[in-house]
């Protein structure tokens, strides 16, 4: 049970280059896969293409194979994908239904339209909101809401659809602090139960906490990939322009300086 | 060039009852940079948005050099407070990176050869030249968002108000905006971020204001603010402070928010011998 990329490229509509070229991926149950890279340099496009959206509603060329569970999805159309991937877009706007007038509609417009009973759907919808900690916006209109909130109501939406694959391109993008703390929570316990997650952040500290392992793209091409430990503390990830994590930086400020980072102790875990 | 005074400002918006903000008084001197942070739904939006008279106060005023923001014209609003949107995609709307970095100083005014620098300056600042006829839809959306920053800082205006300027930026994209926040002040403009971004916040701003449920209730140097005493009244607002002030706390190395700050008091703890190491 897995979802398996090989030799992927992509090419939108009317480019005159590829946005992904010959990039392999394995994305196995209970796994949180992280990617980071600079602006543009395909995240977003992988995270279309993961999801079945790129080229079946976004149009655009693919090679390669996707394999879901072992099978070749190339034929699937996107309902039947839909209904095994869950993905949330980086700008929340996008992804509300913009037809349900309470939150509470909003995050059980998916359990919804797959037609499950009317009880598991309202379950379903009181923990999402729960998970994320705003049980209180329930009744609240969610196209007023703020561009945080908006995240969180997108996410929930996705969480109550309990999906065994799930892509999300920049979900904490416009939360706060603690908003990113409740998100990085629920992909954790997503994962532990046995869903396979693909996470495109900028915030190296979110990969850092969430994903076992992490690849980095440049260009459309995955330039590094291992064990998140590994690939995020590589020396040259400032010039593929990701940000290091901040405790990969702090102990590279203090080397710079002349100093051990042996001084630094235990002080930077958590 | 510009004071910046808020005075019990209150906001109600109208489909709830709820105060988005609730009695703020701030003072911002001319030339400050000062971050604006708290959670989601704390009231910095609302508050900034009183700033250039896209909301007005239910209760309380604003004034920019003791002119009450109200009594002013959109057009004298506009040339003294610009302000840069969370979404790119609200401000922009012009064929070309020009064309569009080039209507907010037309409008007020500007033409020729001090129209053209501005603009070039601006486009530069952001990382945008070579890109002048680019039709911005085919920027992406975190150079898009560079883009509106750059339509907003070429109109000069005395203060630049920015929310979220880091959202979706990469690591050369918050280099960028740093850059700009910095030279901003350095020319006497007055720069107010909001932002989540703490690292971003202790290391390229000198004050930060936190705001709880519409009220302000931490006001100061990062250093201060993110002092292990402020921990409490932090984590209320549901804010970490970056990393660096939990190691330095964490070492008792005092209050040290950015990297650059461990790493001075780790060597003048050398300096002065192992004494400190060891209490």
């Amino acid at each position: 049970m897995s979802l398996r990329l090989s030799g992927v490229g992509y090419r939108y509509a009317g480019a005159h280059r590829p946005s992904l070229l010959d990039v392999d991926l394995e994305l196995p149950d209970a796994t949180v896969v992280g990617v980071a890279g600079a602006s543009e340099a395909g995240k977003t496009t992988l995270c279309l293409v993961a999801s079945g959206l790129a080229p079946r509603t976004v149009g655009g060329r693919i090679r390669g194979t996707i394999r879901l569970d072992g099978e070749d999805v190339d034929a699937w159309p996107m309902h039947r994908l839909a209904e095994r991937i869950g993905i949330g877009f980086q700008n929340p706007g996008t992804q509300l239904s913009q037809v349900a007038d309470t939150v509470f509609e909003e995050v059980a417009f998916g359990p919804m339209n797959v037609g499950l009973p009317r009880d598991e759907i309202i379950e379903r919808t009181w923990e999402a909101l729960d998970v994320l900690r705003i049980t209180d916006l329930a009744e609240r209109d969610p196209r007023r809401l703020s561009g945080g909130q908006q995240q969180l109501v997108a996410t929930a939406g996705l969480l109550a659809m309990r999906p065994s694959h799930l892509v999300l391109d920049e979900p904490t993008a416009q939360l706060d602090p603690a908003g990113t703390r409740l998100v990085a929570d629920a992909i954790a316990r997503l994962a532990a139960d046995g869903a396979s997650i693909l996470v495109a952040e900028q915030k190296t500290d979110l990969l850092a906490e969430v994903a076992s392992r992490v690849l980095v793209l440049d260009g459309g091409r995955v330039v590094r990939d291992g064990p998140a430990d590994e690939v995020l503390a590589d020396h040259a990830l400032g010039e593929l322009g990701v940000a290091p994590p901040s405790a990969v930086r702090l102990r590279s400020a203090v080397e710079a300086a002349g100093l051990d980072p042996a001084v630094l102790g235990t002080s930077t875990d958590g | 060039m510009a004071e910046l005074a808020v005075t019990g400002l209150v906001h109600v918006y109208r489909e709830g009852a709820v105060r988005a903000l609730d009695g703020v008084d701030l003072r911002i001197g001319t030339g400050e940079r000062v971050a604006l942070i708290g959670q989601n739904g704390s009231g910095k939006t609302t508050l900034v948005r009183h700033m250039n008279g896209l909301l007005r106060p239910t209760e309380g005023r604003v004034t920019i050099d003791g002119v009450d923001a109200t009594t002013m014209t959109v057009a004298q609003l506009a040339a003294r407070v610009g302000l840069v949107f969370q979404d790119p995609d609200r401000q922009v709307f012009s064929g070309t990176v020009r064309a569009e970095v080039e209507f907010g100083p037309r409008n007020l005014g500007r033409r020729g050869a001090e129209l053209a620098a501005a603009v070039d300056a601006a486009i530069e600042a952001v990382g945008l030249a070579g890109e002048e006829r680019t039709n911005p839809y085919d920027l992406g959306q975190s150079r898009r968002k560079l883009l509106a920053l750059a339509s907003v800082l070429a109109m000069r205006t005395p203060v630049l108000v920015l929310d979220e300027p880091t959202t979706g930026q990469d690591a050369r994209g918050v280099d960028r905006v740093r850059a700009v926040v910095t030279s901003a002040s350095d020319e006497g403009r007055t720069v107010i971020a909001i932002s989540h971004d703490m690292r971003f916040v202790a290391e390229a701003f000198e004050r930060v204001v936190v705001m709880r449920g519409g009220r302000v209730v931490l006001d100061g140097s990062p250093a201060e603010v993110f002092a292990a005493g402020n921990r409490e009244t932090l984590s209320s607002t549901f804010l970490e402070p970056p990393l660096a002030a939990t190691v330095g706390d964490r070492l008792g190395l005092g209050s040290t928010p950015t990297e650059a700050s461990v790493v001075s008091a780790l060597l003048a703890r050398d300096s002065t011998g192992q004494a400190g190491a060891t209490r």
